[in-house]
């Protein structure tokens, strides 16, 4: 029932955009606070093994007290396309997440269709760790509708969302995301429209040089982490944030925000892409700067 | 889904936790030791003990009983095991 499962005071679901790691990740952290979700992907493969890994999303945040366990969970409705997923009774969404792969011209497109199929003033929201909003904005019909947010994974445990307000996102649109993600008991943190924004500007050149400190020999990655935690607070150490980001999702960030600041420190080191090379792609791939053999992602 | 022939000693499911969790951190374990603690397992990885208690003794683990207290120790974990399985519908959560 729409009434029941939509998203907290609209009665709607949250159209996500990609069933990867943020999108499903996204889609449990709704399901969890029993919003329902429409889940597009058009990976046939992904999206078949999507709803298993969204229920052990959702298992997890409840087990770790970051999911409400007496919400009766969200249903979640899967498609290869957003036709008739966005549209139709009970089928048009409060808003709408775009999770697609860091790549800005397959997130203008994804944007773009959904843009074209939902009711002007409906919130379309790219999620993405470093592309700017405003570059995003020139493929939409309706700039003031789009914004931009940066969930950290998982989405789902982590409470704090960076949110970006493009030049062109209008008030309404702020406004309701940050109704949105309230409702789904996170702290929206409003920043400016910059290549990598807050977050990413900062820590995925970190990242890359905790990689160039491992390739020059100075230090073990265990060594690294231990000493970033350790000695300076880091909660798990940027190697393994880096496997948790996902190695080749890193590159595409650092390449993104090299492009657009022209700060060599971006320049993705010789050591990432040679793992992104091997397929040794962090967490999700079972092996990056540490193994995961034996873990679901 | 369980029945009454499908259920496993206390001692036998102890006696796995325990070799489950040696595996997994390198150390000794006894019943009672927190497996949160200090050289056990990070709360990122809790869920790996719920599916292994689901794919090793066919209950299944939803809803209330996803609590972090009811994986804390060996005991705690055969006790939820056990009245999974006496329950016999497969868990007792929401």
């Amino acid at each position: 029932m729409a009434e029941d499962n939509g998203t907290p005071g609209s009665g709607q679901p949250l159209a996500v955009l990609g069933a990867g790691v943020m999108g499903s990740g996204i889609a449990a952290l709704a399901i969890g606070h029993g919003v329902a979700v429409s889940l597009i992907d058009v990976d046939r493969a992904r999206l078949a093994t999507a709803a298993a890994r969204i229920d052990h999303h959702v298992r997890t945040a409840q087990l770790l007290g970051a999911s409400p366990a007496a919400d009766a969970p969200g249903e979640l409705v899967t498609g290869l396309s957003p036709d008739g997923l966005l549209t139709g009774a009970g089928a048009v969404p409060a808003a709408v997440i775009e999770a697609v792969t860091e790549d800005a011209d397959a997130k203008a497109k994804a944007l773009a269709d959904a843009a074209a199929l939902v009711p002007p003033g409906t919130p379309i929201i790219s999620n993405t760790s470093s592309i700017p909003i405003d570059e995003l904005a020139r493929a939409v019909p309706r700039p003031a509708d789009l914004i931009g947010t940066h969930f950290m994974n998982p989405p789902y445990l982590i409470s704090t969302v960076e949110v970006i307000r493009g030049t062109h996102t209008a008030e309404a649109t702020l406004a309701a995301v940050r109704a949105l993600l309230t409702g789904l008991r996170r702290e929206p943190i409003v920043v400016q429209d910059a290549p990598g924004f807050v977050t990413s500007r900062i820590l995925h050149p970190m990242i890359n040089d905790a990689v160039r400190v491992v390739a020059a020999g100075t230090a073990s990655v265990p060594s690294v982490d231990r000493l970033m935690q350790g000695c300076l607070g880091h909660p798990t150490g940027p190697l393994r944030t880096a496997d948790l980001i996902g190695l080749d999702n890193l590159v595409d960030s650092l390449w993104v925000l090299h492009r657009r600041t022209g700060d060599e420190g971006c320049r993705p080191c010789d050591l990432l892409l040679d793992m992104v090379k091997a397929g040794r792609l962090g967490r999700k791939s079972g092996r990056g700067f540490y193994d995961y053999e034996g873990e679901q992602a | 889904m369980t029945t009454s022939s499908d259920r496993t000693a206390p001692d036998a499911v102890q006696t796995d936790l325990v070799q489950f969790l040696t595996r997994r951190t390198g150390k000794d374990w006894t019943a009672d030791d927190d497996v949160f603690g200090s050289g056990g397992l990070s709360s990122l990885h809790a869920m790996e003990l719920v599916v292994h208690l689901e794919r090793t003794f066919g209950v299944s683990i939803r809803g209330g009983d996803l609590q972090k207290e009811n994986f804390r120790t060996v005991q705690r974990m055969s006790e939820l095991v056990e009245r999974l399985q006496t329950a016999g519908d497969g868990g007792t959560g929401a």
